[in-house]
């Protein structure tokens, strides 16, 4: 049988019979590659997913579920790039503040019901209701919709909420301010449709696996919390025939290093890999172990509240400190998985972001460090009077093994004392809330793909701004960009100034690092905000 | 005896009150609450949710409120991390996997450990003796974080044989490695405890009487020295049953078994106060139960003791 009949049958197969295993002992219809004949997908989650239901969720690992489990008005391609969903296209007013999606009338639910624009109203307005008090409900406000602020505080009535079904297939958003990235924001987990009957039937037991309802690819068949979560393809899903994986499970697995063990016996698909080891996986698996820029930054941060230390009032002091990091040490010798060094607040792997040139970053290491010793000694701090302080982190062996470095590093260019606080998640969270901390530890992944995501941490009035940097001039910028069409002036100005003024100290910028089977096909690592969906993979015929 | 069993479980009660009251104030106590997050919730979605959960009432009404659904609807309320389960689910699904892998690592324990020590004090400064003692010493410095690394590294990466966890509805695959690294530091104390009593026992006059009347080894030690040999066992094994469950933490972790461990430590960590105080009264009642029936036990193998 050659390739071109085997293709015939196998589409064959899957327009008469919707099931499962379509593609099995076939060829991928682009690439031509030989499938396996078991399209079975096992990945590793560090921890139990907080939720299934879109509105609810909150962490990585149940987002990523529930984008294969629902699908959204968008999708993201490989690359990022918008794609339809259950929306085919979208359409805006001029001002940009009236978005109309049209959405496909092929798509349905598992249950055979069709998804009309009415389940998208019904889902939003449960996101904001303070009945349901989603921890996510920030985002429908972030998404500018007419009214969310109001509805979450519990001042206007849920209806009121700024989106219609115009009929079935028409989906009118109003938003209090113009968006021009609104439909980008339609592919977070947040916005997806909910079944409403379904919902109304079984109250919070609505997405246990007898119960729940879904429109995606996949459709949720086991759940066994604490150990695994199983998901297979959805016959009544619009684009079923496209799908090649059939069954997705995600394993918990707490340690890191057991989930390695486990992928190396072959019983994993896909793993993350543990700090410092990337460089023996990838010579031993070269073509399993990958590392990919990520949408995130790993930085300290000074406290520059009134309770804060006096020393670090003085920018030289926190300039001598900043320049006196060997990004190069941590990233090379600690991590060791090709996480790029941190010169700037915002990764460069940002969307339109353009890393701007900051002094620092030109320098060699030799010259960073005696500007270093001149800018402390300058502002008085040496041999004679030394600086001290504390910084804070939060349980974690690579959290900690970079402090210790830190340390290491001021202690011995510098002769700074720091004395270390290691700190559980909690209580972390809770110390640099309240101020009560010199040097802190942060890290931030990116809501969406645009520079401000990271910049207005920065914002002095941002509820994130731990470090309480004031700068008007930050400030105004960043309200400046909002409405820019172009925003990498404003972008390098606030850089420099950030650069200049050090509130922070940028260490490096994340990088995904995985152990992949060399049979999955397609997995989106151009995809900085890692969206995967299953639909869109592959296993290959080894 | 009933009228010991009686008091003794009426004593347990405000054991277990005090313990819920005490765990109750220090969880919340620590610092952080069940929805401090890195992104601070909005005021208004915070107040909602802590209006939801009964956390904007004061401390004593939330105490109030959380033994009245206690005791009078047996209801321990609900996760505030998983919003599909309450407390009474976490258990029922994590609880019968703690309970199989903790009984089965107790059997093996102490039938080995048992079996073992017997051998060694009825054959004392033997090779048998030597090599049981070594065997015993060895397991004992083996505790179960460092049987876990171990066993996976054999077993499932050098030779494949099994796979390296998870529960699969409690397959006899998925069990023999937890039940290992959970069962072997007990067993080689359970080893040595048996042989230094036996050997104890072996030496006493009314052994010495029994073999003088003739009665051939196998009897004396079967018919006289087994039951005072086990009498320090006994009180070793109640405290025992309830270490192989509440330790089985690492196991449940380790071998994401979907176990209680693991709910248990999620629970601390992300303050899901309901479920951190529900598993702590059930581990609690286990052990006030066990130390009870340890208790009892000793009546039958040591008839010298009378409640």
């Amino acid at each position: 049988m050659n390739k071109q009949t085997r293709l015939l049958i196998a589409s064959f197969l899957s327009s008469t019979f919707i099931t499962g295993a379509a593609f099995a002992a076939g060829v991928h219809p682009t690439t031509g590659e030989a499938l396996a004949d078991d399209q079975t997908f096992t990945y590793r989650i560090l921890d139990e997913h907080s939720s299934v239901d879109p509105q609810v969720v909150e962490d990585v690992s149940g987002a990523e579920i529930v984008r294969d489990l629902f699908e959204g008005l968008m999708n993201q391609d490989r690359d990022g790039n918008l794609v339809p969903g259950v929306a085919t296209g979208f359409t805006t007013n001029d001002t940009k503040d009236v978005y109309t999606f049209t959405l496909r009338d092929t798509a349905k639910w598992s249950n055979g019901d069709p998804v009309i624009a009415s389940d998208f109203v019904f889902a939003w307005k449960r996101a904001v209701d303070p009945e349901l008090s989603s921890p996510y409900a920030w985002f429908v406000q972030l998404m500018s919709i007419e009214n969310a602020g109001a509805i979450i505080a519990g001042e206007t009535a849920v209806d009121e909420l700024g989106v219609t079904a115009i009929d079935d297939h028409t989906l009118e958003v109003r938003l209090s301010a113009p968006l021009p990235y609104f439909a980008q924001m339609t592919t977070h987990a947040t916005t997806f449709p909910a079944p409403q009957k379904v919902i109304e039937a079984h109250g919070d037991a609505w997405t246990k696996p007898e119960n729940i309802v879904s429109n995606g690819a996949y459709v949720l068949t086991e759940h066994l919390p604490q150990e695994r979560s199983v998901r297979e393809r959805n016959a009544m899903y619009w684009d079923n025939e496209s799908t090649i994986v059939d069954k997705v499970v995600a394993l918990v697995i707490n340690d890191e290093n057991v989930a390695l063990t486990r992928y190396l016996a072959g019983e994993l698909d896909r793993t993350e890999v543990p700090a410092g080891q990337f460089p023996r996986l990838q010579k031993e698996h070269p073509a399993e172990a990958i590392s990919f820029p990520r949408l995130c930054n790993y930085y300290y941060t000074f406290n520059l509240s009134e309770d804060g230390p006096e020393a670090f009032k003085d920018p030289r002091v926190r300039q001598a400190l900043s320049l006196a990091v060997d990004r190069k040490i941590i990233t090379e010798k600690i991590l060791a998985g090709g996480q790029p060094e941190a010169y700037t607040f915002a990764p460069e792997a940002t969307a339109g972001f353009t890393v701007p040139e900051v002094e620092m970053s030109a320098m060699t290491q030799a010259e960073r460090d005696s500007l270093a010793k001149e800018l402390l000694a300058e502002a008085g701090y040496g041999p004679d009077n030394p600086l001290t302080f504390n910084m804070i982190y939060n349980t974690s062996e690579s959290h900690k093994k970079i402090a210790v470095a830190l340390g290491q590093m001021w202690k011995q260019k510098l002769g700074v004392q720091t004395d270390l606080g290691n700190l559980e998640w909690k209580v972390f969270l809770e110390t640099r809330g309240n101020q009560d901390f010199d040097l802190a530890r942060g890290a931030w992944c990116g809501d969406y793909n645009e520079a401000s995501t990271f910049l207005d941490l920065l914002q002095s009035d941002s509820g994130y701004n731990d470090g309480k940097f004031q700068n008007t001039r930050v400030d105004e910028l960043l309200a400046s960009a909002k409405i820019a069409s172009d925003t990498t002036k404003i972008y390098t100005e606030v850089e420099q100034i950030l650069a200049q003024e050090s509130p922070i100290i940028p260490i490096y910028h994340y990088a995904g690092v995985y152990m992949m089977d060399s049979d999955v096909g397609n997995w989106p690592v151009d995809n900085v905000e890692q969206n995967w969906y299953s639909k869109n993979l592959y296993k290959i015929a080894e | 005896m009933i009228a010991y069993i009686i008091r003794r479980l009426l004593v347990a009660i405000p054991t277990i009150l005090v313990l819920i009251i005490a765990s109750f104030f220090l969880m919340h106590f620590a610092p952080g609450g069940p929805f401090t997050s890195e992104r601070p919730l909005p005021p208004q979605v915070l107040a909602n949710i802590e209006a939801r959960y009964g956390l904007d009432q004061p401390l004593w009404k939330q105490l109030y409120d959380y033994l009245f659904n206690i005791i009078f609807h047996f209801d321990f309320g609900p996760s505030f991390k998983f919003k599909d389960r309450d407390v009474n689910d976490i258990i029922a699904q994590g609880f019968p996997i703690s309970l199989t892998y903790g009984a089965l690592s107790f059997l093996a324990a102490s039938v080995v450990g048992i079996s073992l020590g017997i051998a060694a004090a009825i054959r004392h400064n033997t090779w048998i003796d030597y090599v049981a003692v070594g065997l015993g010493i060895a397991a004992q410095a083996l505790p179960n974080f460092i049987m876990g690394p171990i066993l996976i590294l054999t077993f499932t990466l050098w030779l494949g044989l099994l796979p390296g966890g998870g529960w699969n509805g409690g397959q006899w695959q998925y069990l023999i490695m937890p039940v290992i690294a959970l069962s072997t530091s007990y067993m080689g104390s359970i080893a040595r405890i048996t042989r230094s009593s036996m050997l104890e026992v072996l030496n006493s006059n009314f052994i010495r009487t029994a073999r003088a009347k003739g009665l051939p080894t196998r009897s004396v030690i079967w018919r006289h020295a087994l039951k005072p040999t086990l009498l320090p066992v006994v009180s070793y094994l109640g405290p025992v049953f309830v270490y192989v469950l509440t330790g089985s933490v690492f196991v449940d972790i380790y071998f994401s078994t979907g176990g209680l461990g693991q709910a248990y430590v999620g629970s601390a960590l992300s303050r899901d106060y309901a479920v951190l105080l529900g598993v702590t009264i059930l581990y609690g009642t286990l052990t006030v139960v066990v130390n009870l029936l340890t208790d009892l036990a000793y009546a039958w193998f040591d008839p010298k003791i009378r409640y």
